[in-house]
């Protein structure tokens, strides 16, 4: 179902110079398809872009939540040392798997996903993006499944599950990461900062959660307020019943309000806040390479320290096992040699990315207070209004006692 | 805002509880870094009313034209665009921010009667008088020091006979009060005896029911509680006696109030004790030995209650009689505006426990919001410490400042949700006040029916008397020169009918005094219910108004604050 569709006009040759590069995305449109447990969601990916590597400059491809766990392991798997920018949720209860609330904000999880990636300065050269971005429905099904499959899984893959396990559960026991052999002061900070982070993150989270509940309740005990109003008014005299009846109005207006804030609480400021913790558990999953990495790299040199013990031996004895001793001790070498720089670009990679991580945070939360209190203190100045509108009609009543 | 940020933490502890974030030291700088409570809200004032001085607030909603603008009693909203006024805006008229009463405030309606005072609120001439007259009489009366006592005869066991008893304490400048200030200690049976004689005396008004008995409670709940809640409901109690404009006067209410030592109203005896009595001359009655014809001063009581068994049995038949019988009784219910009004009582009863249930709810779903919205603004303290601590990065900081000034605001707002609400529970107070009236109310109905039962009861005694006479007195007319002992029963039955005559009109008497009664606290009740609910309503709304634009000055601040973000969002 490729759709290539030029830009409308000219024609877009290789770069031209002028025009700075730029990628676009924008994941919209979900669409429920399939039946019963089968039942998923699609969405729409659209991309434009000037950049060369791109076949078409503007394309739309139809994709699901799994594509992007697919595209997101791949990121992680290749560019280690990144923080991956976060998927939304994983699962959700059953009952609100299709609810328009959680559709829209997988939706804008997504969005935010694939521009990020879009915007770093590394990750938006990936091949595994442009696959994402461009091939067909096939394809990427037949991707997809290679990777996620169970029955596919790598021993080496395995064994990196049992391991993520061990360091799940030592999380949990210690509180922190099974200390590694890096010796690295501040590295060590920055460990347990992120680790303290993600806790005071959950909590922040769980109470907005709280406070997105705590306007719908509001807003329907309002509700209820405004009708039990109005039937007393019923049962009131002309003036005082009048005064219920309004009184009754104005509830039931404010809860409507009540219930848009609470949905603009959700998406500006619980919402960020979920995805901030996400983003620390994406640094943590980093912290978690960077220790097997940093393993693998005292391993493989102890090897090659083995090897070189070895050939040294073997040089003394005079030996004609020495040249295939010297092989295995250059391939050893060359191991280590990969393993230690695997383990720096690692090391570089996150102290860019930490800087950037807190930047942006500062400026994500900046928003979402920005918003969260523009959204309060709209909210009210409209309760304000609504209630004072009422005063007028109370002075009234006291005059035709 | 950088330097001074971090002092005003010193205090907070990571692990900072709801107690201390009472007395949580904010450092902002419109407080002088004095704590959050009501001297530092003029503070706000002041910061508010500078905040109206800027040209155009990004924030001011559409300005609220009501018609009410040249109404002097009506105070504007506090954004006012600067082209309406001067430059000075502390000339401007306050708003209701400002007429919201202190979280301390404690002239409310209930408490001081017959006159509603509220100091603080400068829009005093606004609240509505219940009654037109006695605007200056009061009577307040408090309960408190409840202390043990034990009673010294009849300790047959050991520690069973101890009681509680409650310092009442009154003031009041009422004439037919001896003296202006007086208190007794008093025992829970003493508030018994009181509503019992209040009963009897005053039927068809309606009397204020008085606390349960609480025999589960007393057992199962901690003794302290107990008592606690008890002293409470007795001060309610005693207060809505003192508010009622005739009851208020009555002698039982003197004598309970003032008395001193044991109280000298007759007590109540239990149930058992009367039936046992009743029995007793039941017999006697029977057999003609005994009065069968109800005294007059009996008569005003209903019977259920008494000691007449007699009595409650042929009234017993007549109500069997009235509701199965073919015939009307002679006298009935037949005032329509009062089953009218019955009807209306009823329907008012209904949705008044639905409001109340709904007020209920509504307190508590602000008061979560009040909850949450605190423990949000304390994570983001100890996120803001914890930033600061580890901080690396400048943008850290940065974030540290952002998360310390909404956190504070969230805080602050926290504070403010918790007044509104114990503001509200006030106000809506009424609706539950009322609700316990209309079991009042049931009491006056219920004494009117009784009363007519008697009429009517009376009335079918008189009728078979009479027609016994009339028997008697043909057959006796037959025999020549009289049947001796035909005319002893004529005279006999003459002279019962002449005492029923007698209980009769003291029964129609009794029965029209207490539906005069009926009538005047139904006008009362309506007079007082319409002020009442007014003032209700209008508490409530001003509350909201006034909390409302506080929190919104709140958050006005933060959006100011963080205004630099607002050009980044989306």
């Amino acid at each position: 179902m490729e759709q290539p569709r030029s830009v409308s006009g000219a024609s877009l040759s290789p770069r031209s110079p002028s025009s700075p590069p730029f990628l676009s995305i924008s994941v919209t449109d979900p669409v429920k398809l399939g039946n019963g447990v089968q039942a998923y969601i699609s969405y729409r990916v659209i991309t434009k872009t000037n950049f060369t590597e791109y076949q078409w400059p503007e394309k739309f491809v139809i994709r699901r939540y799994s594509d992007f766990v697919w595209l997101h392991g791949r990121l992680f798997e290749k560019y280690k040392g990144i923080f991956i920018p976060p998927l939304p949720e994983k699962s959700a209860v059953e009952k609100f798997r299709f609810s328009a609330e959680f559709i829209e904000t997988r939706r804008q999880g997504l969005n935010s996903f694939v521009n990020r990636i879009a915007s770093h300065h590394e990750l938006h050269q990936s091949e595994d993006l442009r696959t994402f971005l461009q091939s067909d429905e096939e394809t990427m099904q037949r991707l997809r499944s290679y990777e996620t499959g169970i029955f596919i899984k790598k021993p080496a893959d395995l064994m990196q599950i049992f391991k993520d396990v061990q360091l799940k559960v030592s999380d949990v026991i210690l509180g922190k990461e099974k200390p590694v052999e890096e010796s690295n002061p501040e590295y060590e900070k920055l460990k347990h900062y992120i680790f303290e982070l993600e806790a005071h993150l959950a909590e922040a989270q769980k109470h907005a959660y709280r406070l997105v509940k705590g306007h719908r309740d509001l807003g329907q005990s309002l509700s209820d307020f405004g009708k039990v109003a109005k039937l007393l008014g019923a049962c009131e005299g002309y003036t005082l019943g009048k005064v219920f009846s309004e009184l009754g109005a104005k509830s039931e207006t404010l809860s409507i309000r009540l219930q848009k804030e609470a949905h603009q609480l959700l998406m500006n400021f619980e919402e960020p806040l979920k995805d901030y913790v996400r983003a620390v558990q994406s640094i943590k999953a980093t912290i978690r390479e960077r220790a097997n990495t940093c393993r693998e790299k005292g391993e493989l040199a102890e090897t090659m320290k083995l090897k070189e013990i070895n050939l040294g031996k073997l040089v003394l004895a005079l030996s004609d096992r020495v040249g295939e001793a010297e092989i295995e001790y250059n391939e050893s070498k060359a191991e280590s040699e990969e393993a230690t720089r695997r383990f720096e670009t690692i090391v570089r990679r996150m102290s860019d990315e930490i800087v950037q991580f807190q930047e942006q945070k500062t400026l994500d939360m900046g928003i979402a207070f920005h918003e969260f209190a523009k959204g309060q203190s709209q909210l009210a100045n409209s309760i304000a209004n609504a209630w004072r509108s009422l005063l007028p009609k109370l002075e009234a009543c006291s005059f035709t006692q | 805002m950088m330097g001074s940020e971090n002092q005003g933490f010193e205090e907070a502890h990571p692990l900072v509880s709801r107690e201390e974030m009472e007395t949580l030291v904010l450092d902002d700088p419109s407080d002088h870094g004095g704590s959050i409570n009501s001297n530092s809200y003029s503070n706000y004032r002041s910061a508010t009313s500078s905040l109206s001085d800027t040209t155009h607030h990004p924030l001011s909603p559409p300005i609220v034209v009501t018609p009410a603008d040249s109404d002097p009693l009506l105070a504007p909203p506090p954004y006012r665009s600067t082209s309406a006024n001067d430059s000075n805006s502390y000339i401007e008229p306050p708003s209701y921010a400002d007429v919201i009463f202190s979280p301390f405030d404690e002239s409310s309606v209930s408490e001081i009667n017959g006159v509603e005072t509220n100091s603080q609120n400068s829009d005093s001439s606004l609240v509505f008088s219940r009654s037109p007259s006695s605007s200056s009489d009061y009577i307040k009366i408090t309960v408190s020091n409840p202390q043990k006592e034990y009673d010294s005869t009849n300790s047959l066991v050991p520690g069973s006979n101890t009681f509680t008893t409650y310092l009442i304490a009154t003031r009041t400048n009422i004439p037919d009060y001896r003296g202006s200030e007086f208190s007794v200690r008093r025992r829970f049976r003493d508030v018994v005896t009181l509503a019992d004689r209040l009963a009897e005396a005053y039927r068809g008004f309606f009397i204020p029911p008085r606390p349960d008995k609480n025999v589960v409670e007393s057992q199962v709940m901690q003794k302290q509680e107990f008592v606690e809640q008890r002293r409470v409901a007795l001060e309610k109690y005693l207060r809505r006696l003192a508010a009622h404009p005739v009851i208020r006067l009555s002698d039982e209410l003197k004598v309970f109030l003032q008395v001193q030592g044991k109280m000298p109203l007759p007590t109540s005896t239990d149930v058992a004790s009367r039936m046992l009595d009743g029995a007793v001359k039941l017999p006697k009655q029977l057999l003609g030995e005994s009065n069968a014809v109800v005294a007059p001063h009996e008569v005003v009581q209903p019977a259920r209650g008494g000691r007449d068994l007699l009595r409650l049995f042929k009234e017993l038949k007549q109500s069997v009689a009235n509701d199965w019988g073919g015939s009307k009784p002679a006298v009935v219910e037949e005032d329509k505006e009062f089953l009218e009004k019955k009807e209306w009582v009823h329907d008012l009863e209904q949705q008044l426990s639905n409001a109340s249930q709904q007020a209920e709810a509504l307190v508590k779903a602000q008061q979560d919001m009040g909850e949450t919205m605190g423990e949000l603004g304390l994570a983001f303290i100890k996120l803001t410490k914890f930033e600061n601590e580890e901080a690396i990065f400048n943008s850290q900081r940065v974030r540290a400042t952002d998360m310390k000034c909404f956190a504070t605001a969230a805080v602050k707002a926290s504070r403010f949700y918790r007044e509104l609400n114990a503001q509200t529970v006030k106000h809506l107070d009424t609706l539950h006040e009322y609700l316990g009236l209309m079991l009042a109310v049931h009491g006056a109905y219920s004494d009117r029916s009784s009363a007519l039962l008697t009429v009517q009861t009376l009335l079918s005694e008189l009728s078979s008397l009479n027609s016994r006479t009339e028997k008697l007195e043909a057959a006796s007319s037959k025999i020549f020169g009289g049947d001796k002992s035909r005319i002893r029963k004529i005279e006999e039955l003459k002279e019962t009918i002449r005492a029923t005559e007698d209980a009769k009109n003291v029964a129609i008497n009794e029965y029209e005094r207490i539906k005069e009664n009926n009538k005047s606290e139904l006008e009362r009740l309506d007079r007082e219910r319409r002020a009442d609910f007014l003032n209700m309503l209008r508490g409530f709304v001003v509350n909201q108004v006034g909390y409302a634009e506080k929190i919104s000055n709140v958050w006005a601040k933060v959006v100011e604050e963080t205004s630099g973000y607002g050009r980044e969002s989306t």
